[in-house]
């Protein structure tokens, strides 16, 4: 009953394509949109915006990009962090070397160096596939990080590697408090998780989705190889550039190769793979769990600690996370495959009939 | 001889001999691959697990041979346990999903092993010398470690052991078998998840192996894990399912990455080892996209 799109007619062209074209998914969004806009500034204190839904958020955007490779259009990457890491660092040199830009010029400037850097990596995917290119991608990500480290433009010549990315200030206006990080972070990723949305139901998206099904008979059926899947990689890398520029400006405040390890790539992936394969909600999912499941762990950890009493080395306990971390991933592989967002799918069917049985 | 050529040679031989020591842990990848088509990313966390097992037992004070036995033991439950929980609910997934799922292994047996032994960096010595080839470097001048020499014995034993053994022997055929088609294989009445058992058992073995080599060469510690990460460009270049192509695979990732390091590298102000294999393997793939012994596949639609 909850979740019916029964009697919902559309009777002009513009109706019927909508984004959401379920009555009750425009309200779910718009009331979703009004609270974390709203109603979490308000509130959310210093720490739960800044060290919780920031983050979570950025990592949403990267995971929404590999999504958009991984999921939509089937190329296996593991170099996500690396093409964070160029967007994060053009950002900032940007910014430091074109003031004149503006913050939000500079984002999209260097969101476009990420993708023209995944182009380039995208190449071999050409000639090919499944995990060969899976290891392929590592080249991106190692090559991208060692020459981050080497060439000292990138960093303006720091002597640590590490800068201190500049503060955002957009028509006057600076971006300095938590609330105003997350608000900025918010804003952009909303829009590009929108346009993400249009960009899947488009031609475009249809020739990834037939690309990740089956190359050969896409191309069989007319979808230009070359063209979609270096568009799927540059796409792919421009939403993850600008995530790891928000991620440099928005939360750690400091522009560092360090933070773009191998490490990320992987936790990103797993963020699409729990979160769900070709989703755009999966990513969000993904991303809140990923995020939010250490810092449980450890709250958890401390509690059993404080209430028996029993001291727990460090060492230990960062160990039992590692553990009870890959024991989860593997468990949530066997009990739900499709991830997070396939629950989700599950829960409107039965809304659907609720409170009815049939 | 003049000496850039003495040097030459040792330059090539220590990168042949580096790229056996690839090859070794290659030889993991290869096997779970060829045989279940799981890319198994747990190879490197195994072969830590291994060696830190083994390097704490003999620091116990246990006889070396009585701890390589409980080790291999260990190596062969973990193999059975592995299959058990996570692979056999995961039949019949995508390979990605079953690559996660390794990932998600990786770090279970990061955080097991340290848990159970602890994080400090242990040495390992198994009685070979880490020193220059004495007549070698007598006769020609040239130095050559004696150990190098004996990884790449032991890496050329068991790669004819095992070439042997998928080659000739009734299990080895049926994991061909059922590398080459599950469903086939399934149908002709192998046994699926017995055949996936022995092949992490002998992966573990492999593991074992590769993790008691790197720990002499670099001491038992947590970096250990990361020689996976060595062991993939030879994956591309000697193809995934080729237990030959780990071993060419890796002489060459070897050679070309040693002789770079020292010919190429001061170009660009060093460090280029971090990435150089990779570009070189994936400049190979541009050629030959499925490796060098990889199977060429053919798409059906």
């Amino acid at each position: 009953m909850l979740y019916r799109e029964a009697g919902q007619f559309k009777s002009s062209y513009a109706q019927d394509q909508q984004i959401f074209p379920i009555r009750q998914d425009r309200v779910a969004i718009a009331l979703l949109l009004v609270l974390a806009f709203v109603v979490v500034p308000l509130i959310g204190n210093q720490y739960w915006l800044g060290a919780l839904i920031t983050p979570f958020l950025i990592f949403a955007l990267a995971a929404l990009g590999l999504n958009i490779l991984t999921g939509y259009a089937g190329q296996l990457s593991l170099g996500t962090a690396a093409f964070m890491a160029v967007g994060a660092f053009m950002a900032y040199n940007f910014v430091l070397r074109m003031p004149w830009l503006g913050v939000i010029p500079s984002f999209i400037l260097a969101g476009l160096c990420a993708a023209a850097v995944g182009i380039v990596f995208g190449l071999p995917s050409l000639r090919i596939k499944g995990f060969y290119l899976a290891v392929a991608t590592l080249a991106c990500q190692f090559f991208v990080l060692w020459m981050l480290q080497r060439v000292g433009w990138f960093t303006n010549n720091s002597t640590s590697g590490v800068v201190t990315a500049q503060q955002i200030v957009i028509f006057g206006v600076p971006f300095d408090t938590p609330a105003r990080k997350y608000l900025f972070t918010l804003t952009v990723v909303a829009v590009m998780a929108l346009l993400a949305k249009n960009l899947m139901r488009s031609e475009t998206g249809r020739a990834f989705m037939a690309v990740r099904d089956m190359d050969v008979a896409a191309s069989v059926i007319g979808i230009p190889m070359m063209k979609t899947k270096l568009l799927a990689f540059a796409i792919s890398s421009f939403y993850c550039g600008v995530a790891g520029a928000l991620h440099a400006f928005c939360y750690l405040g400091t522009v560092e190769p360090e933070a773009y390890s191998l490490d990320l790539s992987f936790r990103i992936l797993f963020m699409i793979i729990i979160g769900g394969v070709g989703s755009i909600l999966g990513a969000f999912l993904g991303s809140a769990f990923i995020t939010l499941f250490p810092i449980f762990l450890n709250l958890v950890s401390g509690a059993i600690s404080h209430a028996t009493g029993f001291e727990i080395s460090h060492a230990v306990i960062s160990n039992l996370e590692l553990i009870i971390f890959g024991g989860l991933i593997v468990f949530f592989l066997i009990v739900e495959p499709a991830g997070l967002a396939r629950l989700w799918q599950i829960a409107k069917e039965k809304l659907r009939l609720w409170p009815f049985p049939h | 001889m003049p000496i850039e050529v003495i040097f030459f040679i040792e330059v090539l031989a220590g990168g042949l001999l580096a790229g056996v020591m690839y090859a070794l842990v290659a030889l993991g990848f290869v096997l779970i691959y060829k045989a279940s088509g799981v890319f198994n990313f747990a190879q490197g966390a195994m072969v830590f697990f291994a060696a830190l097992t083994f390097v704490s037992l003999v620091e116990r004070g246990w006889n070396f041979w009585l701890a390589l036995v409980v080790t291999l033991a260990v190596m062969v439950v973990l193999g059975l346990v592995t299959e058990r929980v996570v692979l056999r609910p995961l039949v019949n997934q995508p390979q990605i999903t079953l690559f996660m799922a390794t990932i998600g292994l990786t770090f279970v047996l990061e955080g097991l092993s340290q848990l159970i032994w602890g994080s400090q960096p242990h040495g390992l010595e198994l009685g070979i010398p880490d020193v220059p080839m004495e007549w070698l470097s007598q006769r020609w001048n040239i130095n050559i470690s004696q150990f190098d020499l004996f990884a790449a014995f032991v890496a050329g034993l068991l790669v004819a052991v095992l070439a042997v053994f998928f080659q000739k022997t009734r299990i080895g055929r049926a994991l061909r078998a059922v590398a080459d088609d599950h469903q086939a294989a399934l149908a002709v009445g192998i046994p699926l998840q017995h055949i996936w058992a022995i092949v992490w058992a002998v992966a573990g073995f492999v593991a074992l192996v590769a993790g008691l080599m790197w720990g002499v060469r670099n001491g038992v510690q947590f970096a250990l894990t990361f020689v996976a990460l060595k062991a993939l460009p030879v994956l591309l270049i000697g193809g995934f399912e080729s237990i030959p192509g780990a071993i060419i695979g890796g002489l060459i990732i070897g050679a070309t990455e040693k002789l770079a390091e020292v010919y190429v590298g001061p170009f660009f102000g060093g460090g280029i080892e971090s990435w150089f294999a990779y570009v070189v393997a994936l400049l190979f793939l541009l050629v030959r996209p499925e490796g060098l012994f990889g199977e060429k596949h053919i798409d059906r639609v």
